[in-house]
């Protein structure tokens, strides 16, 4: 048994971190894991995809089309754009913030609406809120990307609270530690 | 001890183990990591070259003197190193020596998706295939022992998907062989005509013994599955593909060493399946390999040769059952990597586009000026070929051309390779003019130190290359530095030197906006009772403006207060966080 989650931003977001603190807290668990992430060009605001599969052994790094489990997604429109990616009835955990990309910035197309209903209408459960605003009750906005790693723990049973604060401790440096710590907990409490 | 490494790091591990003593790379996604974590080993010397010719020789000076060496580059860094490659070949190695080549199929980073295994084919070296960081990190310790058993560079090739991906992987322990006598051997070394063709026919009697090494190695393996109806040639990342397509109900022949192939080993697996297979992103090594061997296989002949693969490819092409998933979003705005808030390249863009230039482009983070709504930059092809091919241009259409076109090109890159191209021009005499953006790093690759920096890799204090000092020495006295925030400065150089009657170099000095030591300015807002809605700010291009309501809107945690967008607005609506007109 495999599960599939697809980490979906906007390139800069911080879903490298957020990846690291998944595959740490599978791996410590003992289970196999593959994260297989894209560098370079996409991180210059770009929309950037991680992959990270874990279970009792896992080959391929990258997920096709239909093959996720879980999108977690630091934007709203780059949730919409990957739901194709998604079980039927898979779940997605995204943050309600909105990122204008260059063709709307340049006024060549709108930010669309209705994003929600539109991935509930193609068969994702959605969990959204707004991971911005929590991270920055945490202490900083920068913090986003763990408070939605708080949130989607919740959906991860066999990973226990604890095994992923310690996942988080590894991960971070420590002057961060405890911001990290409590934008954790405030997103599964979200 | 088990880590989940980044594939390049499990490499930089096997060079920890290896014993290597001195790397010398020149940065490009997807290999950069393996130099960047090798230098967290204190006992391996790494630096960045200049460029990827510069670091194989320089890791090849270091192999002949004795102690084990590395170079890394991506694909398109080979053909800048192929020289040497070609010639190190015949002489061989002292201590061992291997050199990393990144592909990047599917062009995540990359301006094309050239198949570096033709390399180790026509330069007779031998190429190790990891796909995945255990491999990595076994694989890069594996080559400094072929290339030491049988004299010879050795090649690793990565791909993004290994590079990038991370896995769980098993570490050891440094073992650091001594160093080796350095011999004074002009036959071996000395590679004139008449010594070169004492040691080809070396090569070629290399290349046998390392077949019938590829025959029994284990770094080709068989994995058989309860029935013999499909046989699957594969290596690297597809490997994983297939796996995870068929477990363990394909009979599957995973090849590590790409170069030399087997040939018995190859033809006994062909011959112990129904149907033989061959899964392999780009071109068709393999398969071709196969069928000079006079066998009867799929392979391109439903397989793509362009793009990276997936499982849901390697299922669907070869006729097996393929995941559906939700239904897709239509008419979604896609989302184009572009140029940062406060990046320094914008400045100098706007005011190409604004003066309706002809830029010659180059590579690096700037390649992004191409993109609207600036649609500022007319070619790209590779390292330093913005100054090359002006001086073309210009030869070409004369006068004309030299009153309206320019080449950009970045301070890494102009070290890399524009230097050559600025001498044709001094030397052979155009009115070019060049400007070097010089942004005080190499930054699309994430921010590597460079000879222009006065740091090197590790970020300490290193020798500094001064760019108006050297272009001056070669020969152009028109240089001038510009600050490319300053929008009316940039517009008066970009125009002055245009008009000029001799060739020019205008240096965009400006540190990248993303290094830790740049101070960030607040962000600026707009006084929407002042702005007009009349967009003039908006031509920049910025991931920080916004157009709401019929109003400019500065996004509050992008913006790094560059004020350039300021410089451009006619009605005064830019203010401070404070509420004072800018």
């Amino acid at each position: 048994m495999i599960t599939s989650v697809m980490i979906v931003g906007v390139g800069g977001q911080g879903s490298l971190l957020a990846s690291k603190v998944l595959g740490r807290a599978a791996m410590d668990k003992g289970i196999d894991v593959k994260v297989s992430e894209v560098h370079g060009m996409s991180q210059r605001g770009g929309s950037v995809v991680t992959y990270v599969r874990f279970g009792d052994k896992v080959y391929s790094p990258i997920i096709d089309k239909g093959g996720a489990d879980y999108i977690i997604s630091f934007e709203l429109l780059e949730a919409a754009r990957y739901v194709d990616f998604l079980k039927p009835g898979g779940q997605i955990v995204t943050s309600t913030q909105q990122i204008d990309p260059m063709p709307v910035v340049t006024g060549q197309a709108e930010y669309p609406q209705g994003l929600i209903e539109k991935m509930e209408a193609s068969g994702a459960k959605v969990d959204a809120f707004d991971a911005l605003t929590v991270a920055e009750e945490a202490g900083s906005a920068k913090a986003a990307n763990i408070v939605l790693m708080g949130r989607f723990a919740k959906y991860i049973k066999e990973i226990s609270k604890d095994e992923w604060l310690k996942a988080v401790e590894a991960c971070v440096p420590a002057k961060f530690l405890e911001l990290n710590r409590k934008a954790f907990e405030m997103g599964m409490n979200a | 001890m088990k880590e989940l490494m980044l594939g390049n790091k499990a490499v930089a591990r096997g060079l920890y183990e290896a014993g290597v003593c001195v790397a010398s790379s020149y940065p490009g996604t997807p290999s950069t990591e393996t130099t960047e974590e090798a230098a967290k080993y204190n006992e391996i010397y790494c630096e960045w070259a200049p460029n990827e010719k510069v670091a194989m020789e320089t890791a090849f000076g270091a192999s002949r003197a004795g102690k084990r060496s590395y170079c890394a580059m991506k694909h398109v860094g080979l053909n800048v190193a192929a020289d040497p490659l070609f010639t190190i070949a015949y002489t061989g190695v002292n201590a061992g020596m291997v050199i990393l080549v990144a592909d990047d199929p599917g062009m995540h980073s990359s301006q094309n998706e050239q198949d570096s295994r033709h390399y180790a084919i026509a330069a007779k070296i031998p190429m190790l295939e990891p796909s995945d960081s255990q491999e990595a990190l076994d694989f890069t310790k594996k080559a400094y022992e072929i290339s030491e058993e049988f004299d010879t560079p050795v090649l690793i090739k990565m791909c993004t998907r290994v590079a990038h991906s991370q896995s769980i992987v098993e570490t050891g322990e440094r073992v650091e062989p001594p160093m080796k006598e350095y011999v004074k051997d002009i036959a071996k070394y000395v590679m004139v005509p008449a010594n070169a063709k004492k040691r080809h026919p070396i090569v070629e009697e290399r290349t046998r013994k390392l077949v019938a090494f590829a025959e029994t190695s284990e770094l080709n393996r068989v994995e058989r599955a309860k029935d013999n109806k499909l046989g699957i040639i594969t290596s690297s990342t597809c490997y994983q593909y297939v796996k995870e397509v068929y477990g363990d109900s394909a009979n599957i022949l995973k090849i590590g060493l790409i170069n030399p192939l087997p040939e018995k080993l190859i033809k006994d697996f062909a011959a112990s399946v129904e149907k033989l297979a061959v899964v392999e992103e780009l071109d068709p090594i393999i398969e071709n390999h196969c069928k000079v061997l006079g066998l009867q296989v799929t392979g391109k002949d439903v397989f793509p040769m362009v793009d990276e693969f997936s499982q849901g490819i390697v299922a669907d092409r070869l006729g097996e059952k393929t995941d559906e998933g939700c239904k897709a979003i239509e008419g979604l705005p896609n989302r184009p990597p572009a140029m940062c808030s406060g990046c320094p390249h914008r400045g100098v863009f706007f005011t190409l586009s604004k003066n309706k230039c002809r830029v010659m482009g180059d590579i690096g983070c700037y390649t992004l000026g191409s993109a609207p709504p600036l649609c500022a930059i007319d070619t790209t092809e590779c390292m330093g070929a913005s100054v090359s091919s002006i001086h073309g241009f210009n030869k070409a259409r004369g006068e004309e051309s030299e009153k309206n076109t320019v080449a950009v090109i970045g301070d890494s890159t102009f070290m890399h390779s524009g230097m050559t191209g600025l001498a044709n021009i001094a030397y052979n005499q155009t009115n070019s003019t060049v400007i070097i953006l010089d942004n005080s790093i190499t930054g699309m690759t994430g921010h590597q130190q460079n000879p222009t920096t006065g740091f090197n890799l590790r970020g300490d204090p290193a020798g500094k290359i001064d760019l108006e000092a050297l272009v001056r020495a070669m020969g152009i006295s028109r240089v001038r530095v510009v600050d490319p925030y300053n929008l009316a400065a940039m517009d008066a150089a970009v125009k002055e030197e245009l008009a000029a009657s001799e060739p020019s170099v205008i240096i965009s000095r400006r540190p990248c906006v993303l290094l830790k030591n740049v101070k960030k300015n607040p962000p600026v807002k707009v006084n929407p009772d002042k702005c007009k809605g009349c967009k003039s700010c908006m031509q920049l291009g910025c991931p920080s403006i916004s157009f709401k309501d019929g109003k400019a809107h500065i996004d509050q945690t992008l913006c790094v207060g560059c004020k350039v967008c300021t410089e451009l607005c006619h009605f005064h609506a830019f203010e401070t966080q404070e509420g004072e007109e800018i």
